[in-house]
Formats: structure tokens, C-alpha cells, sequence
């Protein structure tokens, strides 16, 4: 259970690297100016260890877990020896010992009295760099878990300066119900009622309030549902099909796509007010869906027919300055669909269909390139983590449709969810405090 | 049971095809009226002749018009089917079949259809919406061509969410590709065009 010394185990990461790039390597479907791969920068992961000591298991269990899920670090896994541990983990970690295993910062989480000491070291001075007595929720309690998340986040934080995003949920449908997970695939939650047909679910930002698209008999309505479980239906959404919701920056207004004899069209409503539905795009035959907000609130990504398939374009929030976003080559590049803006608002996520599977590809704002990240099997519907470095998608790579992340940085995959056939993943923004969500009258 | 009455109804169709060389097949057994007063939006007369002495029972008459409903809401209710990713309306069997719809609801002027559009599961889940709603409206738009009013046809899309065949293949997807037609209001004692 020894590791390698840590002087080789960049090589180790590195090949695994090229080995997983050479796989891509051999898709034959990769079309002319997409660049496949994962921009790995070597050297900046700092090596953690965390410190074992006595009691709360149970938090040190989900902060490890949480750590080693932001991909930002190399793990340093202890021996499995009591003496060493308590050597470590004593009053005075020892940074001797600490800096002989490769670790550059040590995480000490310390019990004190039904509060919790979170201390991060740097073993090369042999100082702390940061220190919090934090409050936790009893375990069970229903806030526990995210309350660990937010001292892991923060963690992440103290030692890169960007926090993780472990304190987050992603909703998600199987079977046209709404469901519910933490990012680290644990508390496992339905969120809609038996025989409620759900569609299109979507945070806001706060995470307080989510909107969905609640479907029947061909037609449906968005619905915005707050924490408690309350709900309203959208303004101008109580007749025909109204699809993809998603919530601007600020959480007061909500795009949706509007489906009639007219077409497909992208409207705005004030979620706040619950009035004043106003169309964004315009054109008889032509398609307009998935709205996603910029992070500035400035302008929306969608997606339109108006070339033919669909692919992804961009306009002002009042329906202007309408322009592609994705470039393709008409009747080359595959169908485009389900955009998402990142967080940094640097990128937009989406699918485009390869050899008629979905991949996910992410086009930068400013250059418009476009990158292919997915080639295995069928990839869709991407979601941002809220990060804006791990993204969460739909993949039959397993077999049956699945939740996986991916870290854009080092390219590391890991399965999420383990249940049905799943789709239409949404992933919040970092929690502030616990929510029920959940809607218990029919 | 699908199957054989569409083959039937190809074989008509090429039936009509060899015999009017390139012409579009017309709506094969059309009355072709003399240009009576068009397809005004008169309510359909009760089919209910006059007893005749020695004519069948009230029963038989009412059994009769009873079956004559179901053969025309059967008609009505064939499924049009549609390319991948596409919402046009193929000539041939499909505006054969559409012609009839058309002449149906010309023939009972109190008659409201609901058209639904469908896709097959390979496109995207929330595009598929958009897409079987474009499906709907293309047979709405066929219809309002054929002089049916559009205040009669109702449209709503199902995506991919209502599959008839649940197989994973080009046949199960070519027939999930489909708008399908029913009923939603005037269709008791129906008459046939």
C-alpha cells in the first residue's frame, strides 16, 4: 500500500495521461479544425496530505472524498501505521515527516467540543496558513453534509485561491421524474411527485428555487418552485409547450423556449413579478430553444434552426445582435444542441452530433475555436460545475445513461450516479444553506 | 396489422402512380364534386334517412352509422411518417392519406382534430419537442392548403417522449417518426367524404 516516491509520480500521471490521449487519438470521426484533448498543465498540483487524528470520521471521510473530486492536488496517502499517524496527527503535526512523503500542505481537522477546527499547514515553513473554527449541522441533520462541502470548498480556496465546488447539487430525470444529488453522488433525493411528468429542470442561481418543465398530453408549462416546495407556473407559459428554462444571473427574470403554430421561440418573463412574457427571436420556420444566460446577464446562447439543424448562436438579452456562436460547415458538422455558459463565462459547453452521437464540445467566447472533449459512446447535455472547470454530462459509456464529471484540466472521468436511465442534468451553483426543494402536495 | 393495410395502401398508391405516369397521384377515390358550395362549414346532417316500410330497423340504421364513424375516425387516425430530422411532408402515401384527412373533415364541418408530433430517440431530448411540434404544424399546414380552417386543428408535440416501437433501430425509429391524428371534438355519426 506504500506509494512510489513522489519524485515519480508525475511520470506515473503523465503516462496515464498519454495513454488516455492516445485512445482519443484513434477516433477516426474527428472532424477538420476540432482539437481533441485536455490541456494538462504539469507542476501546478500541490501534493495535500490530510491529517488523520481521532473522532469525526465522518467529516474527515467527506472532506478527503471532496479533495481528491476537485482534481487540484495530489493526494498524499498516508501508511496505514498507527505510530506514524499519531505522529502526524498530534498536537504539532510533524512537518519533517510531512515534507519526507511530498506533502506541500497538510489539512488538520480537529474536534472542539461540537464545533470544528479546520487548519491548513504549509509544510515547507512549518506554519499554518490558514485557520477557521467552524459550526457544523448534527450528522443526519439535513444540512450536514453541505455544511462539510462548504469547509472542503473553502479548503480548496486557502491553498489554490479558488474554492472547489463541492458544496453543490445537480438535478437531474429519470423516467420523466425530477431526482436530486450532491455533487459527490450521495444523498440521493426524488424531487417530484409519482406520475408528474418533469422536463428541463434548472437552478436558480441562488440554488433556492429551481424551474422545470412540467409536461402532459403533448403540452406543458414551466413551473418555478421555491425551497419550501411552493410553486407558480411561469407567465405566458399556461398554454401550448414551453420548454428549457433557465434562470438569469440576478434569479429575477427566466428565459424559456415557447412552442406553437408559429414555431419555436425564445421568450424572457419576470420570475420575480411573474409577469411580462416578451419574444427574443423572430422567423416563421425557424426553431429557437435552450436559452443559457452570460454570467454578466448580457446575452444568451440558444439554440436555432434558422441554417437548417440546429446549432448554437448568441444575441443581446433584448433579442438583438442575433449571431453564430458554434461555427460549423453547413451540411458537414452534425446537429448542435443544449448550450451551457460557464460560470467564467469564457466558454460555452454543448453536444454536437459525430457520425450522428452526440460528443460534448466547448467553444471559446472570445476566439469562437471549437473543442471535441467526448468521443466514447454517446455524450450529452453538459453541465457546468460551479468551478467552471468540471463539467457533468450524460454518457452510455457504462451502457445505460449515466451522470459523469469530467475535470477539463487533467481529463479525469468519474461515474456520478448509478440509477435508470438518466438526462437532462443541471448543476447548481455553490449552496449557501441547505433546501428542502422538495414538493410534497400534488 | 398496421403493416399490411400501409402496404395496401402503397399498393394503391402505385396503382395510381403507373397509371398517371408522372403526375401526382390524386387523391385516389375523390367525389370531385361539381363546384358545389365548396366545403362550406355546415353542420353535418344527421345520417339518419327517413324510415323506410321496409327498410332496415332503427337499430340496423343506427349500427350502420356506427360503423361508418369508426371507418372514417380509422382513416383519420393513420399516422403520417416523416424523415430523420425533418419535418416535410413526403408526397406519396403520406399526402395521400393527409388528402383524405382533408377531405374527412370537409365532409363533417363540426369535426376538431388534435395533431401530435413524435421523433425517434436519437435527437436531442429538448430539441425533439421543437422538432415534433414543427411535425405537428406541417400536417396543420398541409390541412389550412386543403381549405381546412386552423381553428380546427389543434397542435402539441411530444418528442420523443411517447415511442410506439421501443426497439433501438432504423425500423422502430422510422416509426416513431410520426404525427399522429384524433379526434377532439364532432365526431359522432361521422360521414364518409
Amino acid at each position: 500500500m506504500s506509494l512510489p516516491p513522489r519524485a515519480a509520480r508525475p511520470g506515473l500521471v503523465l503516462s496515464l495521461l498519454l495513454v488516455t490521449t492516445a485512445l482519443a487519438a484513434q477516433d477516426p470521426v474527428i472532424p477538420d479544425g476540432v482539437r481533441i484533448g485536455i490541456e494538462y498543465r504539469p507542476g501546478v498540483r500541490p501534493a495535500v496530505v490530510l491529517l488523520p487524528g481521532n473522532g469525526i470520521d465522518s467529516i474527515r471521510e467527506i472532506v478527503a472524498r471532496d479533495l481528491d473530486f476537485s482534481d487540484r492536488f495530489d493526494l498524499v496517502h498516508l501508511p496505514a501505521d498507527a505510530a506514524a499517524g499519531a505522529s502526524l496527527g498530534g498536537v504539532t503535526p510533524n512537518h519533517a515527516l510531512l515534507r519526507t512523503l511530498g506533502a506541500d500542505f497538510a489539512v488538520e481537522l480537529r474536534p472542539d467540543g461540537s464545533k470544528v477546527i479546520v487548519r491548513v499547514h504549509e509544510v515547507a515553513t512549518g506554519a499554518p496558513r490558514r485557520e477557521q473554527t467552524v459550526q457544523l449541522p448534527a450528522p443526519f441533520d439535513l444540512g450536514f453534509r453541505m455544511a462539510v462541502h462548504r469547509v472542503s470548498d473553502e479548503i480548496v480556496r486557502w491553498i489554490t485561491g479558488t474554492a472547489g465546488y463541492a458544496a453543490s447539487q445537480l438535478l437531474f430525470i429519470v423516467d420523466r421524474r425530477l431526482y436530486r444529488v450532491d455533487s459527490d453522488g450521495a444523498g440521493f433525493t426524488t424531487l417530484s411527485p409519482a406520475g408528474e411528468e418533469v422536463l428541463s429542470p434548472t437552478w436558480s442561481p441562488d440554488g433556492g428555487r429551481i424551474a422545470f418543465t412540467r409536461f402532459g398530453a403533448g403540452v406543458g408549462a414551466v413551473i418555478v418552485q421555491g425551497g419550501a416546495g411552493a410553486r407558480s407556473v411561469l407567465a405566458g407559459t399556461t398554454t401550448a409547450l414551453n420548454i428549457t428554462p433557465a434562470f438569469s444571473p440576478d434569479g429575477k427574470l427566466v428565459a424559456y423556449a415557447h412552442a406553437n403554430e408559429e414555431g419555436t421561440h425564445i421568450f424572457i418573463a419576470d420570475a420575480v413579478q411573474n409577469c411580462c412574457p416578451q419574444r427574443l427571436t423572430a422567423g416563421r420556420y425557424a426553431d429557437n430553444l435552450s436559452p443559457t444566460f452570460s454570467p454578466d446577464g448580457r446575452r444568451v446562447a440558444f439554440v436555432s434552426t434558422r441554417a437548417g439543424p440546429p446549432q448554437i448562436y448568441v444575441m443581446g438579452l433584448d433579442g438583438t445582435e442575433q449571431e453564430l456562436l458554434a461555427p460549423f460547415d453547413y451540411g458537414v458538422t452534425g446537429s448542435s444542441n443544449a448550450p451551457e455558459w460557464s460560470p467564467d463565462g469564457a466558454t460555452v459547453a454543448f453536444h454536437r452530433d459525430v457520425n450522428r452521437a452526440p460528443q460534448i464540445f466547448v467553444v471559446d467566447v472570445a476566439s469562437r475555436r471549437v473543442r471535441q472533449l467526448s468521443s466514447a459512446g454517446r455524450n450529452e447535455d453538459p453541465t457546468w460545475a460551479p468551478d467552471g472547470r468540471h463539467l457533468a454530462f450524460v454518457s452510455n459509456r457504462s451502457g445505460r445513461r449515466q451522470l459523469w464529471v469530467i475535470d477539463m484540466v487533467t481529463g479525469r472521468i468519474r461515474q456520478l450516479t448509478f440509477v435508470g436511465d438518466v438526462r437532462l442534468p443541471a448543476w447548481s451553483r455553490r449552496m449557501a444553506g441547505p433546501a428542502s426543494l422538495v414538493h410534497s402536495a400534488p | 396489422m398496421k403493416i399490411p393495410s400501409r402496404l395496401s395502401l402503397a399498393a394503391v398508391v402505385l396503382v395510381a402512380l403507373a397509371a398517371c405516369g408522372k403526375k401526382e397521384p390524386e387523391p385516389a377515390p375523390a367525389p370531385a364534386p361539381a363546384p358545389a358550395p365548396a366545403p362550406a362549414p355546415t353542420p353535418p346532417p344527421a345520417p339518419k334517412p327517413e324510415p323506410v316500410k321496409t327498410g332496415p330497423t332503427p337499430e340496423e340504421l343506427a349500427a350502420a352509422a356506427a360503423r361508418t364513424t369508426a371507418e372514417v375516425l380509422a382513416e383519420l387516425g393513420s399516422v403520417v411518417h416523416f424523415d430523420f430530422d425533418k419535418s416535410d411532408i413526403r408526397p406519396g402515401e403520406d399526402t395521400w392519406m393527409l388528402d383524405r384527412k382533408a377531405a374527412i373533415l370537409s365532409a363533417n364541418g363540426g369535426l376538431r382534430i388534435r395533431v401530435s408530433g413524435h421523433c425517434d430517440e436519437r435527437g436531442s431530448d429538448e430539441y425533439n419537442l421543437a422538432l415534433g411540434n414543427r411535425r405537428a404544424n406541417a400536417v396543420k399546414n398541409y390541412l389550412a392548403s386543403k381549405g381546412i380552417s386552423a381553428d380546427r386543428v389543434e397542435i402539441v408535440s411530444y418528442g420523443e417522449e411517447r415511442p410506439v416501437a421501443p426497439g433501438h433501430d432504423e425500423d422502430s425509429w422510422a416509426q416513431n417518426r410520426r404525427a399522429e391524428v384524433e379526434a377532439t371534438a364532432g365526431a359522432m355519426n361521422l360521414r364518409k367524404p
